[in-house]
């Protein structure tokens, strides 16, 4: 809520401040890029081009509004992060990616991403978990295919099911 | 008596034994999902909505409304029993909740909730099915110009008006926005951003946006605070029974927070936040024993508690009536209801009333399950809770993973359900609001279209939307709204700087 306490914010740039104004800034010329590239051979009403104009500009005012509160410092206290964490479960779903990419099945790939993310979260087990997520996976895999007659991607570990 | 016989009739459809199957499935699995720590009902109707795929849309809907109502009672588990509240709403019933099960009294406070819930709920429902005939009969006049109006107060109020920050709300609805012009226009069939990629061309899935955003990006950040410490999981200790005196202190609450909750969220005026909190501070104020305020005060989540629920019910107003969604989880639901092609509005009332009033019908029926089933099945829902953290977020991730795969199993679509959690994740991180974001993507596409069809009724002249004194009174509304905050944060600065 707006109550709380505002606390004497650390007057000093911030720098992931003024990276999230550039980003802004550059969604918006990315719209205005495109935007100029349809063709409107509309004489009455409106193109498709206008809406993405005026979002571009919305968002064009709103990097000003974003870099302001960078350069005062305004930005919300953050704590600290465990950047190898959080590494490690993109990492998790960058491997479910690639896995369902080349074909290898549904089974797999979330079990890669079951492993990576139990082993963020702190646990050295990875052959248990592995065998848990294989587990857990099959079963949705079945539940899937078999109940809600939904296909998940097959890969030769699902072709023996 | 309109509103009698279209709910007789819409109970009609709801008790048919399969359409209570699906909504006995919803609130089960609504609940079972919901009561997972982090993850609030938005989500829980976002993961589900893959389940719901193969199934008709009467039944699907009805299964909808279970999963809402059980995502709502989950999610209030989690607060009272680990203090993690799973959305800014039910943040009220935490602060309470939790002192409760710590001093071994989480039975009543989770009895509270559920009656207070149930109560409340049904008040709202009623509300619901008397006022949306009634906004039907208003909304059939209102001409594109009068809908895109609306669509900006709901943008406005959502983003700026009541969040922590105007500039980082509407900074969240302009991304929305821009994910939202993603594809083929429908009018002259030109891609937009879809930079020759041909995955693109359909937009971006409100799904995979709401299951990264708050499933993926939810665990990111959390794993990224995990060196913080972990909250503990308080055991139910004793009676799940209230006690005489339980019910005295709690029945008023749950009038008074119902009274906050319906109103507030039928209004476009940015989910059930305010009422909860509104509720929160007249019981302390209205209590007998102000001071066990912070200490455990059955008040306190009885409540708040009312006050979501029945605001959970306030938004389907604008939602099932003008195809308004004014919180992340209506915009869900919007979604479920366009994955059939489906347009909730005045249009849908007269052309599918028993879908419409079936599923607010299902609503009841759903409220009764919920009570019924869950205060003897809490013992199992709080096992649930006892799953170690890092199994809960493996499966989580699994779970929340299948939903994409099985809707677009493509490299390009996975990919950007990852960057969709990349960006939750720094959402988070820098304190952005994320219900906007879906909001925008949601609705942009809608506002552009009743823009541009009154652009061409009106030959492209731009006064069309201020000669509509229903359009222009909104856009005027709008614009207040989009000011006010600025103002008041100018005052509150200039006070600030006198004193």
């Amino acid at each position: 809520m707006s109550e709380l306490p505002h606390a004497p914010a650390s007057r000093g740039v911030d720098s992931a401040g003024v990276v999230i104004a550039i980003a802004l800034a550059a969604i918006a010329a990315v719209l205005v890029w495109d935007a100029n590239q349809l063709q409107s051979n509309n004489p009455y009403g409106m193109g498709p081009h206008v809406m993405p104009v005026v979002i571009a500009i919305g968002l064009g005012i709103l990097a000003i509004g974003n870099l302001v509160e960078a350069l005062r410092g305004n930005l919300p206290a953050r704590e600290s992060a465990d950047a190898k964490a959080v590494w490690l479960i993109l990492g998790g779903l960058a491997l479910l990616i690639v896995i369902i990419g080349l074909g290898g099945g549904f089974i797999p790939a979330t079990t890669a991403l079951f492993v990576a993310t139990a082993t963020a979260f702190g646990r050295r087990a990875i052959l248990a978990d592995l065998a848990i997520g294989l587990v857990l996976t099959t079963l949705i895999y079945l539940a899937f295919s078999r109940l809600l007659t939904l296909s998940l991607p097959a890969g030769p570990l699902e072709r023996l099911l | 008596m309109d509103a009698f016989v279209a709910l007789a009739n819409g109970m009609a459809v709801a008790v048919q034994p399969m359409n209570l199957l699906y909504a006995l499935i919803g609130v089960l699995l609504g609940t079972a999902v919901g009561v997972l720590p982090g993850i609030g009902p938005a989500l829980t109707v976002a993961l589900l909505l893959p389940v719901t795929y193969k199934l008709d849309p009467g039944g699907s809907l009805i299964m909808f409304a279970g999963i809402y109502y059980g995502g709502m009672y989950g999610g209030s588990t989690t607060a009272i029993l680990i203090n993690t509240p799973g959305e800014s709403a039910s943040m009220a019933t935490a602060l309470e909740g939790n002192k409760m099960a710590k001093a071994g009294r989480g039975g009543p406070a989770l009895a509270t909730a559920a009656i207070g819930s149930f109560v409340a709920g049904t008040i709202a429902t009623i509300g619901l099915a008397f006022l949306a005939p009634w906004l039907v009969d208003f909304a059939v006049n209102f001409g594109p110009e009068d809908y895109f109006a609306l669509m900006c107060v709901a943008f406005v109020t959502v983003s700026a008006t009541f969040g922590s920050s105007p500039i980082r709300g509407l900074t969240s609805l302009f991304i929305g926005l821009s994910l939202g012009l993603v594809g083929i226009d429908k009018l002259t069939g030109q891609a937009r951003l879809a930079f020759g990629i041909p995955e693109l061309l359909d937009g971006v899935e409100v799904t995979t946006l709401a299951v990264g955003l708050f499933a993926i990006g939810e665990a990111l950040y959390v794993v990224s605070r995990r060196h913080h410490g972990e909250e503990k999981l308080e055991p139910v200790r004793g009676s799940l029974w209230m006690t005489r005196e339980d019910w005295q202190r709690s029945w008023k609450p749950w009038l008074r927070g119902t009274v906050f909750g319906f109103p507030i969220g039928a209004l476009p005026a940015g989910g059930a936040e305010i009422p909860t909190f509104l509720s929160y501070s007249t019981e302390k104020r209205l209590a007998k024993h102000p001071e066990e305020f912070g200490k455990g005060a059955i008040e306190g989540v009885a409540g708040p508690e009312a006050a979501n629920n029945a605001s959970a019910a306030g938004t389907l107003v604008p939602l099932l009536t003008l195809g308004l969604p004014t919180s992340a989880t209506a915009a869900m639901m919007l979604a479920g209801f366009q994955q059939y092609g489906l347009n909730p509005g005045p249009l849908l009332f007269a052309e599918r009333p028993e879908l419409v009033w079936g599923l607010i019908a299902s609503l009841f029926i759903a409220n009764v399950m919920l009570l019924v089933l869950n205060l003897p099945l809490v013992g199992l829902w709080v096992k649930l809770l006892a799953i170690p953290q890092p199994w809960l977020y493996a499966g989580i991730l699994v779970f929340a993973t299948t939903g994409t795969i099985a809707a677009k199993p493509s490299v390009v679509e996975l990919s950007m359900l990852a960057g969709f959690g990349v960006m939750g994740f720094l959402m988070r991180r820098f304190d952005f609001p994320i219900a906007p974001v879906v909001i925008g993507l949601i609705l942009g596409p809608i506002a552009e279209s009743q823009l541009r069809r009154a652009m061409s009724i009106s030959l492209g002249d731009p006064m069309a939307l201020l000669q509509s004194p229903m359009s222009a009174t909104l856009l005027a509304i709008a614009l207040i709204a989009l000011v006010a905050p600025f103002v008041m944060q100018g005052l509150g600065r200039f006070k600030a700087n006198e004193d």
